[in-house]
């Protein structure tokens, strides 16, 4: 087998464990591929790397491999997404001025917690609400849209989603430039450890199943090299595999903290891939259900309902044809590349490529290849369901 | 705050005008590093008549953008804000891109030396290329040659730093074996091509089990 080298691009979070885990348990080498693993700064620059071919794969948020395939932001280009990386595995920050409002308006036990949440969060910001994002195309963004206007809060009058780099997340709340922020693992513990926040909200309490990061490539590259993008979702795939075991999580802790990696202390990574989370400064930890899922539940297929229902969410906003939208967003989550990449493993394969997104409360058995699957929960918090056939 | 729409389609009318009267272009220049900053400003204003703005505090970079409407932005590729920046275009109508991102995708070769020189460019759009070009030449120049003068002096510490560990080492084996100096830089030099490694390796070795010792 020829060794291909994949020079491929991650920002520093805990969900670009699969891609870490890849190159260093020997995955990809299996698969003869030299895993290069680059660390960016920003989104926009993995996105241009990837765009200009410096890169030839990147870890990248859910939402921008569709935008991008749309012709949203700065370089419209056909990106696809050749398996989920991580699901869920966001939180909803606030100043701890902010978390000591809501209290005094949610129930420390409600069952609908983030209805309560967010009618509080509304009620507090008196008027425009503002947020920091790490990204505009990203799932932080999509999920704080959806439920706060799900809530009544009219976007964008009064809904001012800025993008404040993670690592400035903190600082930005303390300094009173935001009331609230979305951010991916590590930097909601951050905040909460340096005092300037408190978590208030999983992301998952919003979205049971929401999907974080992918493995994006350029269509281009596909069509040059598919082989190398089999094996490459192969690689990723045993990874998540060998992510999924319980046992498995302390190594992963240690190697994520360090230097070249998310270079922060192991404990405050385990926080996030335990689901246990400290919520306030000094106080104990809280076990979060679906905090973040790397394998169960066929968490690294890509569904092209989920690719559907973030275009329909993005062609609504930009204004734009949504037919053309939710054909290009199809194309753009290959469920299909996957299918074939892991018909030689022993994988258990979803017998749909689409499937209605929110429709399960519980966990239960799907029909797929081996007759051993099991999704959800997967319900959005205002229990509606998205039918990506009805669109 | 201006609200980033405004900042964008405000910036239009003002490109529009830049054109047709001739008045020096606006750049902001976003750079926490002040000898860098400077100097991409001396290399502008040696390229053209421009109004050249430092940002150097990213916390105020939205701000600082609403109340100074520039035609470009120049911003270090590794800048994290870049992506504040993008938000700035997304929120100016995602598909009508007033803001071109980057460079021109088309004209690739100025792309990849932007890349290379490690330099984005936020640029109005309607703007003509050929008023974008000297800007976007100059930044990359003073990108590069800060790059350069970077990785000189980075080079020039290091040697210093090697010589004094090989000088440490040798005044060790001097002192421990009787030797003379250039028959202890022969040995650190002999040790140093048996063990195929580095006379500053195999010096700075020497010095910590000299350390660990004492």
């Amino acid at each position: 087998m020829n060794f291909e080298r994949v020079a491929c691009g991650f920002v520093p979070l805990v969900d670009c464990a699969p891609l870490v885990v890849a190159r260093e348990l020997g995955f990809a080498s299996e698969e003869g591929i030299d895993l290069i693993l680059e660390s960016q700064p920003s989104w926009s620059a993995i996105r241009d790397k990837l765009a200009f071919g410096d890169l030839q794969a990147a870890h990248m948020l859910s939402v921008l491999p569709v935008a991008m395939s749309m012709g949203l932001g700065g370089i419209p280009m056909r990106i696809d997404a050749l398996s989920v990386l991580s699901v869920n595995g966001d939180v909803i920050g606030v100043s701890p001025q902010m978390a000591a409002r809501i209290k005094g308006l949610v129930p420390a036990h409600s069952a609908h917690r983030a209805t309560a949440v967010g009618r509080a969060l509304v009620a507090a910001a008196d008027g425009r609400l503002r947020v920091g994002v790490p990204f505009p195309f990203s799932m932080h963004a999509e999920l704080l849209y959806y439920w706060l206007t799900a809530l009544g809060l009219e976007a964008p009058r009064n809904l001012d989603m800025r993008t404040v780099p993670p690592p400035r997340m903190a600082e930005a709340v303390r300094d009173g430039e935001i009331d609230a922020f979305c951010v991916g693992e590590p930097w909601g513990s951050v905040a909460v450890d340096a005092g300037d926040a408190e978590i208030a909200l999983p992301g998952a309490a919003i979205w049971q199943f929401a999907p974080e990061k992918v493995l994006a490539v350029r269509h281009e590259w596909v069509e040059d090299n598919r082989d190398v993008a089999l094996r490459l979702t192969r690689a990723l795939w045993r990874a998540a595999r060998w992510l999924g075991e319980s046992g498995n999580r302390l190594t992963v802790s240690d190697l994520l903290a360090q230097p070249e990696y998310v270079n922060r202390p192991a404990e405050l990574i385990d926080r996030a891939l335990s689901g246990r989370l400290v919520l306030s400064e000094r106080r104990v930890p809280v076990q979060i259900p679906n905090f973040i899922e790397f394998y169960d539940r066929a968490a690294t297929f890509p569904w092209r309902s989920q690719a559907i229902w973030i275009a329909s969410r993005w062609a609504a906003r930009a204004g734009i044809d949504r037919k053309d939208a939710i054909a290009r967003a199809r194309a753009c989550y290959r469920s299909d590349l996957y299918r074939e990449a892991l018909s030689s493993l022993d994988a258990d394969l979803p017998g749909a490529s689409e499937k209605l997104e929110g429709g399960l409360e519980s966990r239960i058995a799907v029909a797929s290849s081996r007759g051993e699957m099991f999704l959800g929960p997967d319900r959005f918090f205002d229990g509606a369901v998205f039918d990506p056939a009805e669109i | 705050m201006v609200a980033a729409g405004q900042w964008s389609l405000v910036q239009r009318g003002i490109a529009a005008q830049h054109d047709l009267m001739n008045t020096p272009m606006k750049v902001a220049v976003v750079e926490a590093e002040r000898d860098r900053a400077l100097m991409i400003v001396d290399g502008l204003r040696e390229a053209g008549d421009y109004d050249v703005t430092v940002i150097g505090d990213a916390s105020s970079l939205e701000r600082r953008l609403a109340e100074l409407r520039p035609d470009v932005v120049l911003i270090d590729l590794s800048d994290p804000n870049r992506d504040t920046l993008e938000q700035l275009a997304v929120a100016s109508g995602p598909t009508q891109r007033p803001v071109a991102m980057f460079v021109d995708r088309s004209d690739s070769a100025i792309t990849r030396m932007a890349i290379d020189a490690g330099v984005s460019a936020y640029v109005v759009d309607g703007f003509r290329k050929e008023r974008v070009k000297p800007i976007l030449d100059a930044a990359i120049a003073r990108f590069q040659l800060f790059t350069r003068m970077r990785t000189e002096l980075e080079a020039t510490k290091s040697a210093l730093a090697e010589r004094k560990v090989i000088e440490r080492a040798k005044g060790l084996l001097m002192k421990a074996k009787g030797l003379g100096e250039e028959e202890a830089y022969a040995l650190l030099r002999k040790t140093a091509m048996d063990q195929g490694r580095k006379v500053a390796d195999v010096a700075q070795s020497l010095v910590t089990a000299a350390d660990l010792l004492s």
